[in-house]
């Protein structure tokens, strides 16, 4: 069963086409990386499958609905924590939490059930009574994950989680995703060669708009002719293999 | 529902942040005790208490653009809004929900600068309910103003451009430190033209009961809060597709 299907997606700003013609399958319960260096047109085509902002040609299919057609229906299913940490500054993590909840329509009850309930999957008990603005790197990105949670999501889109964070904070957040791994379907952005390969069921590796390549980390490194994925992305990058 | 949600979220926002308090209430009240002491010194018609709060409390409404609008830039850049708008919250529970808060915080400042003037001598009287309900359309002018300037600049130029510039203009074309007309020229027709003047006399003509002067002013307050909603709202709009 397909979570996503995407139908030639195109992006343009301007002369920049940032997204070219993008077709692609993200299987139910998947954790799916897009890899690629900065501007490869990762986050483009998450705020596009998000409904963030309008494809300039195609379509794509977000749990059942029409990315295009049917916006209103694909935000009731997905939940999306930003590159940038989008969290409520001067208020707690538990109001942060409670915010969204209510905007999901969610009764208080509903809302305490699921702060609890995501206070342990993510270890937020400790710091749920502190203001946001006054979290690590490392906290706010939980927070903003526990954020996109709360509503419920089919499908869960996670721009750049780790980035600026250092080896410990990575480590501790790839633990939590890992954790939410066939639970929700799970679509991350990253330029990180080792967070793509340690977490994903699948990789597509972008380059100037386009998918370059799709496969699990060893179909990649196989298409690739080596044994080590770093290898592989430069290798696929350079010779732009589609 | 969900956008009473936001709305709740806003007003703690605002009212959490110490330097939004401390110059939003504070510098009014500074402003009233320090003329008040002026005018006990050195009488000047201006400075008299009956004449000065109510300018003053439009003065202290432009505290309210600086609020909104720093919070609106300050979401756009946190890429919060971002994530709102990934939520079944509509573009229409975001305005609301940005607008609505400020609009009993503004009648707040209002009634406390009324309250702040009593023990200096302000004279009371049921006129002083009118005057802060009479603040309503200019309220929602220097709110909007906010979300039209959150909507288009950044946290950095909206400290400059909403705390200083709008702060300055709005206190010197209000007429409430000094006679406009003892400027005159060009000056007193900006002035005319501009919101702030007439609000401020409607607001003193308000608090003398003067109703027939009061609905002079109202118009072009009114004019004003209407276009520049419209003009925020349009331009929210835009920024939310430019996401």
């Amino acid at each position: 069963m397909q979570a996503i299907q995407v139908n030639g997606l195109v992006k343009r700003y301007k002369a920049i086409t940032a997204v070219d013609g993008l077709y692609l399958e993200i299987h139910r319960g998947e954790l799916f990386s897009l890899l690629g260096v900065n501007g490869a047109g990762k986050t483009t085509t998450i705020k596009m499958l998000s409904c963030l902002t309008k494809p300039t040609e195609g379509d794509a299919v977000v749990g059942g609905y029409s990315i295009t057609r049917e916006p209103e229906k694909v935000k009731r299913l997905i939940g999306v924590s930003p590159q940038e940490t989008a969290v409520a500054p001067n208020l707690s993590v538990k109001e942060n939490l409670e915010l969204i909840g209510g905007i999901h329509g969610f009764s208080k009850e509903k809302t305490k059930a699921k702060i609890q309930e995501l206070s342990a999957q993510l270890a937020l008990d400790s710091v749920l009574q502190r203001k946001a603005a006054k979290l690590s790197g490392g906290w706010q990105r939980r927070v903003s994950i526990a954020m996109a949670l709360i509503g419920e999501p089919q499908i869960l889109f996670l721009d750049e989680p780790t980035l600026g964070l250092d080896v410990l904070a990575r480590h501790e957040l790839w633990e939590t995703i890992r954790a939410l791994s066939g639970k929700v379907t799970i679509i991350l952005t990253t330029h990180y060669m080792e967070e793509a390969e340690a977490l994903s069921d699948r990789i597509g590796i972008m380059k100037d708009g386009a998918l370059l390549a799709v496969g699990t980390v060893e179909e990649l490194k196989e298409k690739a002719g080596t044994s080590n994925f770093e290898a592989a992305f430069v290798s696929l990058v350079k010779e732009g293999v589609v | 529902m969900r956008m009473l949600t936001f709305a709740k979220r806003c007003a703690k926002e605002i009212l959490r942040d110490p330097i939004n308090l401390g110059f939003g209430l504070g510098f009014p009240l500074v402003l009233l005790l320090l003329l008040s002491t002026i005018q006990a010194s050195i009488p000047v018609n201006l400075f008299e208490i009956d004449t000065l709060t109510p300018g003053m409390t439009v003065f202290g409404l432009s505290f309210m653009t600086l609020f909104s609008a720093t919070l609106i830039a300050k979401d756009r850049e946190s890429a919060l809004l971002q994530r709102l708008y990934t939520t079944p919250l509509t573009g229409l529970d975001v305005i609301l929900g940005y607008m609505l808060p400020l609009l009993p915080i503004a009648l707040g400042q209002t009634v406390i600068c009324y309250l702040f003037a009593i023990p200096l001598g302000l004279t009371l009287g049921v006129h002083v309910v009118y005057a802060v309900v009479g603040i309503i359309p200019m309220a929602v002018f220097h709110i909007a103003l906010g979300l039209l300037c959150g909507s288009m600049l950044g946290v950095k130029q909206v400290g400059g451009i909403c705390g200083a510039l709008l702060t300055n203009l709005s206190a010197w074309l209000s007429g409430v430190w000094f006679d406009l007309k003892l400027v005159g020229g060009v000056f007193e027709k900006i002035a005319n033209a501009l919101p702030f003047l007439h609000a401020v006399e409607m607001e003193k003509a308000l608090f003398r009961g003067d109703f027939g002067l009061a609905a002079t002013h109202l118009l072009p307050i009114v004019l004003y809060s209407v276009l520049v909603t419209a003009a925020a709202v349009l331009c929210f709009l835009r920024q939310m597709k430019k996401q």
